[in-house]
């Protein structure tokens, strides 16, 4: 096996087990519905960064097209629940990361298929998930997790085809 | 009487925190661990949101039962579902390609991984591209195969809340049960070692 040989480094603890981390997830959903009305979030905070940054920089553009514009009719989107939503999950994650010894900076998955292919295939992907996310109108948070605790119908359509296509895809491209 | 509807910084914060650090100790901070479930290698992913999932559709219909929340005062997405399929594909395959979606990007980046800002950095060049081709086929195709008779599978099937539930609970064991028989046939699950200090 893999492990076999390898030195264990105690100061970084193990994850937790998928039911525990699963139901601590489905309790923080539950707590989001239950606080906010909606579920979680991700890829809007990006419509909203590019909403809000796009509305200094460029606000005529901005206004004038057809997706974002109604968005920014009312003002500047940021700061909305699901920018402030983001900013949590990046002090969780640090808090989880630190405090479990797994903080580590370093370019993820370029041991096995090369710096150089790492950055094409990681930008790639996250273009693809950007642009698709729109299309469904969320992402895996929102249309996926969220969508499908409250028993959405196109919860589980995203969802079947998240998986058929990763499945084949991850078969064709070894982004990682 | 829930929700609260209460959409402010601090529930944002909260319900943020609480999301990012359950993320990382599950370890869906990791491009390594997240496209393992495409390799069929670490079963994590779908076992988390899975179970997830459940749990947060129990409480919901339990809280509804019970008459702390309100009838249909629940966000649900929209029952549009050409764009969730095209789009679950799209960020399917982002996945796949990329070791990321939108949420576990942030997670991983807040964990030390520079690939996960390069990532997010698609994520946003992705919706400039999507605001950008925004005209009459991208709106169509959102529009398209929608249920006009609700989103919900009790609204649009006449699906019993508890049924769905069942359906839910059932296919939550064939995820483990399955997942874990893979599990055992593949190299090994994802440790934090591993995800941590490289393995492969």
């Amino acid at each position: 096996m893999s492990t076999s040989g390898k030195q264990t480094n105690p100061k970084i603890r193990p994850f937790w087990p998928p039911l525990v981390a699963g139901i601590a997830l489905g309790l923080v959903l539950l707590l989001t519905f239950a606080l906010s009305g909606h579920g979680l979030g991700a890829s809007g905070a990006a419509t909203d960064l590019v909403a809000g940054v796009g509305l200094q920089v460029a606000p005529e553009a901005i206004k004038a097209n057809g997706y974002l514009g109604p968005m920014v009719a009312d003002g500047s989107p940021m700061g909305s629940w699901l920018s402030w939503e983001i900013v949590g999950v990046a002090i969780g994650a640090l808090a989880g990361a630190f405090m479990a010894g797994r903080f580590r900076v370093q370019l993820d998955g370029a041991r096995s298929v090369g710096t150089p292919k790492r950055l094409i295939t990681t930008l790639a992907g996250g273009f693809l998930s950007g642009f698709g996310a729109r299309i469904a109108g969320g992402c895996t948070s929102s249309m996926g997790l969220s969508g499908a605790a409250a028993l959405g119908v196109s919860a589980f359509v995203f969802l079947a085809l998240f998986f058929a296509t990763g499945l084949l895809v991850s078969r064709l491209v070894k982004g990682v | 009487m829930f929700p609260l509807n209460d959409n402010g910084m601090i529930s944002g914060l909260l319900c943020g925190v609480l999301f990012g650090y359950v993320l990382e100790n599950a370890g869906l901070g990791s491009p390594v661990k997240l496209s393992a479930q495409f390799k069929l290698t670490d079963w994590a992913v779908l076992k988390v949101m899975f179970t997830a999932i459940v749990v947060a559709a129990i409480g919901l219909w339990l809280m509804r039962v019970g008459g702390l929340l309100k009838p249909d005062s629940i966000a649900v997405p929209q029952a549009a579902l050409a764009g969730a399929a095209v789009g679950g594909a799209l960020v399917g395959a982002g996945f796949a390609v990329g070791g990321y979606c939108p949420g576990t990007s942030v997670a991983g980046l807040f964990s030390g991984r520079l690939d996960a800002l390069v990532f997010v950095g698609g994520v946003v060049l992705g919706t400039i591209g999507f605001a950008a081709f925004y005209g009459a086929a991208l709106k169509s195709l959102k529009a398209a195969w929608l249920i006009a008779e609700g989103d919900t599978f009790t609204d649009a099937y006449a699906i019993p809340e508890p049924v769905m539930l069942g359906i839910l609970g059932l296919a939550l064991i064939a995820v483990f049960y399955f997942g874990s028989w893979f599990e055992r046939r593949g190299s090994g699950t994802i440790t934090a070692q591993q995800a941590v200090e490289g393995a492969r």
